[in-house]
């Protein structure tokens, strides 16, 4: 793949082709022809793709390090529990994969086959694609702006053979940028039925994620609920909880409130579940007592209820 | 040299992974440098999520223009500590950035030559998670004016570990120096019972120095008071002397500052 010159306007923007950028681009014609303008061909493909694919979920947040790689994981655990039920976790966080150490992938590599890129699996039921598959080692690392991250997630949405599938669960990297940008844009034509979106209880994670809701709203996005993770730590000796990270402005339950969105559920800090996350195990099975695993437990729950509300009311429209 | 031609030193704080308290340390290691009679920039490159206005307290300020450029915003009366963010030039607060690649590399090109810093003895530069647009970009940029070195900051777990490793590749790559690895979120005392619980694991950022070679800065444990006093908006450093996290940053800033000398 070409190098992208770093100023690129985009091939969308009104200036494709004749920015100063543009000066020596391979596709400098091409994108000032205005033929690179319209929608990119591969929405249809990706459509086509997801034919076979029941329900897409996002999990978001505009901050980073809040847990939405481990929820993402915990949610594919949990719904994959049901055996008839086929779950997908895709990552597109480029720069920084760590769904495949959280699901005790580490070092696997992706087979092609005639159909595509396979994913690689967890159980049966539950296959996984991230780009931490497709580098040679731990330390390399994926320098990349924007366009080429682009390239790998459109690669990722309409080149990985995943079969039929009950759910796909796209975990993200923090903000508001390409990424969210190229997958939500992928998948315009072949809908998304909606994002969680995680959060830890202060302040300044919560300004992020207000961002993010605005996001969400900008892109016409339904958001299916917040997590609040991390909220409270109960001391294993004492067994009297401390708040970490202080919900000095009323946590999630506050925000959730005046944005008029639906809270799923607060999850406790436990040292179990890093370690878990770690180890590259599932804490649900792990560590079933945990009031973290309970906690858990009734977000997917709920995340399942919503997919069966929505589900029976878009069948009462038809 | 424009701007930055008074500026002595230029420090990146970098980590692979979100969350982890680059913004955190960023702002605490502007403190402490500041309380050994240093004057300090901080450039907030992170787009998406700028932090650091609400936890210097200084959200609700603008920025404006003079001759040579923006004005950065001045935290404390004496004007020792300065800050220029994307905060800044929002309208509200809860606006998104939604913006690709491009327009965000063009606005760090202007973040660094065109803010009037005026004379710093350091400058700080906080990052968001990542080796992507934004790194490449303020490395390209910031190349010219040979900065003196980029700290990485981890949590102990090997999840936020793995992704610290391939930051310091892109260092390894992009020709940016090293300084020390910073492990952050060591240990949380319970206030209780004084118990110490490692909730995110202990050891990995030191371990990966050792596995590296590269300096290990020290251990940052976990505090709620410094959470609430970022919060706040409060100087952490002058309000909690005695607690646990202060001794650590402490040793940290004259780490640095004992490598510019």
């Amino acid at each position: 793949m070409a190098e992208v010159p770093g100023d690129c306007p985009g091939t969308s923007s009104a200036q494709a082709g004749s920015a100063t950028a543009c000066q020596g681009c391979p596709n400098q014609r091409l994108c000032a022809s205005g033929a690179a303008a319209g929608p990119d061909p591969a929405i249809e493909e990706i459509k086509e793709k997801m034919k076979s694919v029941k329900h897409k979920i996002l999990v978001l947040s505009g901050k980073g390090g809040v847990g939405k790689s481990t929820f993402s994981a915990h949610l594919a655990h949990g719904l994959a529990e049901d055996e008839t039920k086929q779950i997908a976790l895709l990552d597109v966080d480029i720069c920084g994969p760590s769904i495949p150490k959280m699901m005790g992938l580490e070092g696997e590599q992706v087979h092609q086959s005639g159909s595509g890129w396979s994913p690689v699996y967890v159980e049966d039921n539950l296959g996984v694609m991230s780009v931490g598959f497709l580098l040679s080692s731990p330390d390399d690392a994926v320098i990349w702006r924007g366009p080429k991250k682009n390239g790998m997630i459109k690669q990722f949405l309409r080149d990985v053979d995943w079969g039929e599938i009950d759910y796909l669960i796209v975990d993200t990297p923090p903000g508001t940028s390409d990424e969210h940008l190229s997958i939500v844009q992928y998948l315009s034509a072949a809908h998304i039925d909606g994002a969680v979106i995680i959060t830890t209880p202060q302040e300044v994670s919560l300004q992020d994620v207000r961002k993010e809701i605005s996001f969400c709203h900008k892109v016409k996005l339904p958001i299916i609920g917040v997590v609040e993770n991390m909220s409270g730590f109960i001391c294993p000796k004492c067994k009297n909880e401390s708040q970490i990270f202080p919900p000095t402005t009323g946590g999630a339950e506050k925000m959730c409130q005046n944005l008029n969105v639906p809270l799923l559920g607060k999850v406790p800090l436990d040292p179990q579940i890093g370690k878990s996350c770690d180890k590259g195990q599932s804490f649900l099975s792990e560590v079933p007592n945990s009031p973290a695993t309970a906690s858990y437990r009734n977000i997917i729950q709920r995340i399942q209820d919503y997919f069966g509300l929505h589900h029976s009311q878009e069948e009462k429209i038809i | 040299r424009g701007n930055l031609a008074r500026v002595q030193h230029i420090l990146l704080v970098l980590s692979g992974k979100g969350g982890v308290g680059k913004s955190t340390i960023s702002t605490e290691l502007a403190l402490a440098l500041r309380h050994t009679g240093k004057k300090v920039g901080i450039l907030d490159v992170d787009l998406c999520g700028p932090s650091i206005p609400r936890m210097l307290k200084v959200q609700d300020r603008d920025v404006h223009q003079c001759d040579s450029g923006w004005v950065p915003v001045f935290v404390d009366q004496d004007k020792s500590i300065s800050l220029m963010s994307i905060g800044f030039l929002l309208e509200k607060p809860d606006d998104a950035v939604v913006w690709r690649g491009p327009k965000k590399n063009a606005l760090i090109k202007q973040f660094i030559s065109d803010v009037a810093w005026g004379e710093l003895d350091f400058l700080i530069v906080d990052t968001p998670p990542g080796t992507s647009d934004e790194h490449i970009s303020t490395v390209e940029a910031l190349r010219p004016y040979k900065p003196f070195g980029a700290v990485l900051v981890t949590t102990p777990q090997a999840v936020s570990v793995g992704d610290v490793r391939r930051e310091l590749t892109f260092c390894k790559k992009t020709g940016l120096r090293v300084l020390g690895i910073i492990e952050n979120m060591s240990g949380f005392v319970c206030p209780h019972c004084l118990e110490c619980t490692n909730i995110f694991s202990k050891g990995g950022g030191e371990e990966l120095a050792k596995h590296s070679g590269v300096p290990f800065l020290g251990c940052v444990p976990l505090d709620p008071q410094l959470t609430q006093s970022l919060e706040e908006g409060r100087d952490f450093i002058q309000e909690f002397p005695k607690s646990s996290a202060f001794p650590a940053l402490a040793s940290i800033a004259q780490q640095i500052l004992d490598g510019t000398s």
